[in-house]
């Protein structure tokens, strides 16, 4: 057993398909957003959609960290590169977001900027080590389940009084997200299924004042396909039933209050700012963390004087719609055109995780299908 | 002992000293490397003639030439190292037309500073690989750049081979109905090159694959004669050779998830890491494509050779004037393999 393909075995993917068929009330719709990327990524590489029924569908959600970031914080980014020549890691697919005027940490890169791509925290920490002659900048970004590593790199720096190392903090929360989607964006959709790795961290009470306030149901759900179709079967029993729960799909893992001990780290470290740009969200109270006062010597905003200019999207370009859960990637019209994750527009075509780059990837023969049969 | 012996020193017959500009500049340095370096360990006639190039006379008939840079980094990996790989590299690419190789010839690019036992080893590695393989290295060139200007060393390799009479293979020949056949286990040698990066190392028991097919492809065209298409999925992996396919031959394939085999330490290596075995790159394995009526023939000759026991039929042509690859998910779902977008292990061949 290596709980690799246990959890996408297709006997048992037969027997939950089955079950939604016969559970899904067909004289209505149900629309369910996965506000992670991650489950987004995981419906179109296995699928998923397949084994649903024709009323059942998936709204993508805005959970993609490369995705949501603003164009601002990228030029931030960009600058501490080539104007403070620091050595700047960050991960893999934030080197390929667009910036403004199309440039990108990949362009900066191969024009001679000192850009490492790490796997890890840890590997930044490294680096920093390795050349004290050097400012090394960790470029970083994610939802809670990244934020603890932040954390304990931050507390190790602090530790060890290593000198050239500091955080560019964009860690975002998403209960501050999904609320927003429902208030100030006015989503329509019937049922959320939550990440379970924010989740293990974070818990699932936070959602609590959620479904009471907004009476929508939220799964928290693991990120294997059976996982996801899972929870598209809790969440449609919930709606069948006229109830607004929040329910636990993952309990191998998530416990109503998460890791006390990685919030606590958190806490220790960072604070809640006041307000934070989104991509496609826009200004979004308390949605976002900044390094505490007692750690500003490893807080690169501060080291540097970084000032965040809003900067606005190119052209056409509908991520923000998308991010919203207000338009599919086909609705774009730079979508497979001036758009695909070999030459990305917007955001959302660059990471695995975005919807169009999944769309794009894993499911276009679809649109093909549908548009010849049209 | 030689004033180039002198100048690097020598322990227990290893070199000890490193790579300097003079042994590129063409003098008596450079002529000492070749000695008692490339040489001694190359042995072969045509080399040993000591030209500017090696003269042999060919069978009438097709041939085949081919080329290949190797960059790797790591240098060194399990299973394997850049000189095997650049003579198993081309080997293949040659073999992938359905010919048997010749000759190769080999290009080194130093860099200043680079310890002259590293490069012992790698020409031993070749030297042994292409003995191995049958396969002489008969001519080559060696230049060295500045410190800074390269990384280590990187070895170009050319190689010819002739075609057998009556076998056309090409990659615009595929059909649809055609049945696609692997003849093994996909990712092995991204993924054992990837463990042993600097950054990013972990622990796993998983060797590259790196070989020499072109006595698996000897055998298969005996068998089947009429096969149509043979490709190497190295950089890009199974996905991307695919793709490269389907537009050269302007058909769709269905694949079947199930029947891709992969070891599970390789498919817990790409959980871990957010990769896609489909991408990862290999340098003992081959895919051939072959009409219906010949796969299971083809199959069985392909599990009797011992660098295919793994072998299996993974999905077949379809007509599809978008030249999709799709693939039915084990999870009983349907997806695109589409092209590879960005890169995501650089330098691994």
């Amino acid at each position: 057993m290596k709980f690799v393909d246990e959890f996408r075995d297709q006997a048992l993917a037969m027997g939950l398909a089955a079950a939604i068929a016969r559970e899904a009330n067909p004289a209505r719709r149900y629309s369910i957003m996965e506000f992670c990327g991650g489950h987004t990524h995981a419906i179109f590489r296995y699928g998923v959609q397949d084994l649903m029924p024709e009323n059942v569908g998936f709204v993508h959600g805005p959970g993609c960290p490369v995705c949501v970031l603003p164009i601002g914080r990228i030029d931030n980014a960009l600058e501490l590169a080539e104007q403070h020549g620091v050595i700047l890691c960050s991960y893999g697919d934030m080197l390929r977001v667009p910036a403004s005027k199309r440039r990108s940490l990949l362009k900066a890169k191969a024009e001679g900027a000192d850009v490492r791509m790490v796997y890890s925290v840890d590997d930044a920490l490294r680096i920093a080590r390795d050349n004290p002659g050097r400012e090394v900048v960790f470029f970083a970004i994610g939802f809670e389940t990244t934020t603890p590593p932040t954390a304990v790199a931050l507390r190790t720096a602090k530790a060890e009084g290593l000198r050239n190392f500091s955080v560019f903090c964009n860690h975002v929360l998403t209960p501050a997200a999904l609320n927003h989607l429902l208030t100030a964006a006015a989503l329509d959709v019937d049922a959320f299924i939550g990440p379970s790795h924010v989740s293990s961290v974070i818990g699932s009470r936070p959602y609590e004042y959620f479904t009471e306030t907004f009476h929508r149901p939220v799964v928290i759900a693991g990120f294997e396909p059976l996982d996801v179709m899972q929870a598209a079967l809790m969440a449609i029993r919930q709606l069948n039933d006229g109830r607004a729960e929040v329910e636990n799909q993952y309990i191998r893992v998530v416990t109503r209050d998460g890791n006390l001990k990685a919030r606590a780290i958190v806490d220790e470290v960072f604070e809640r700012r006041e307000s934070f740009e989104w991509r496609g969200l826009g200004a979004v109270p308390d949605s976002a963390l900044k390094i505490r006062d007692a750690y500003a010597a490893f807080d690169a905003e501060k080291r540097f004087s970084i000032v965040t200019r809003s900067a606005p999207d190119a052209k056409s370009c509908e991520c923000a719609e998308i991010l919203r859960g207000a338009k599919k990637p086909v609705d774009c019209k730079l979508f497979g055109k001036g758009c695909t994750p070999d030459s990305p527009v917007g955001s959302c075509m660059v990471s695995s995780e975005g919807a169009c780059a999944a769309y794009w990837t894993y499911g276009r023969f679809r649109e093909r299908a549908a548009s010849e049969a049209a | 002992m030689s004033a180039i012996e002198a100048r690097f020193g020598a322990r227990e017959g290893k070199l000890t000293g490193t790579v300097e500009m003079i042994h590129g500049a063409g003098g008596r340095a450079s002529a000492e490397l070749i000695r008692t370096l490339f040489r001694r360990h190359l042995d072969n006639p045509l080399l040993a003639q000591g030209n500017d190039q090696a003269a042999f006379a060919v069978d009438a008939g097709r041939m085949v030439m081919s080329t290949d840079a190797h960059v790797i980094a790591p240098l060194f990996f399990p299973g394997g190292d850049i000189g095997s790989l650049a003579v198993h590299g081309t080997i293949n690419d040659v073999a992938m037309a359905g010919a048997r190789p010749l000759y190769l010839s080999a290009a080194f690019v130093l860099e200043e500073g680079f310890p002259l036992a590293d490069l012992d080893s790698i020409v031993a590695s070749m030297a042994a690989a292409s003995r191995a393989a049958g396969v002489p290295i008969v001519t080559g060139d060696t230049k060295v750049v500045e410190k800074g200007k390269g990384d280590g060393v990187f070895i170009t390799t050319t190689g010819i081979g002739v075609v057998p009479e009556g076998v056309e293979i090409s990659g615009d020949r595929a059909r649809p109905g055609d049945v696609v056949l692997l003849s093994g286990s996909i990712g092995d040698h991204g993924i054992a090159v990837l463990s042993k990066r600097e950054s990013l190392t972990f622990e796993t028991e998983i060797l590259s694959d790196s070989a020499a097919l072109h006595t698996l492809v000897a055998d298969m065209v005996a068998a089947v004669p009429g096969i149509r298409v043979l490709r190497d999925p190295t950089r890009g992996g199974l996905g991307a050779t695919l793709n490269e396919i389907a537009q050269q031959s302007r058909v769709g394939f269905r694949l079947d998830e199930a029947a891709i085999p992969i070891k599970p330490d390789v498919s817990a290596a790409c959980e871990l890491l957010g990769l896609d075995p489909l991408y990862i790159a290999n340098e003992g394995k081959l895919i051939a494509i072959a009409p219906p009526d010949k796969a299971q023939l083809l199959l069985a000759a392909m599990r009797a050779h011992p660098l295919a026991r793994d072998a299996a039929i993974i999905g077949e042509a379809v007509a599809d004037p978008h030249a999709f690859v799709q693939m039915r998910t084990r999870f009983g779902g349907n997806r695109m393999v589409d092209w590879l977008a960005g890169d995501p292990l650089p330098r691994i061949c």
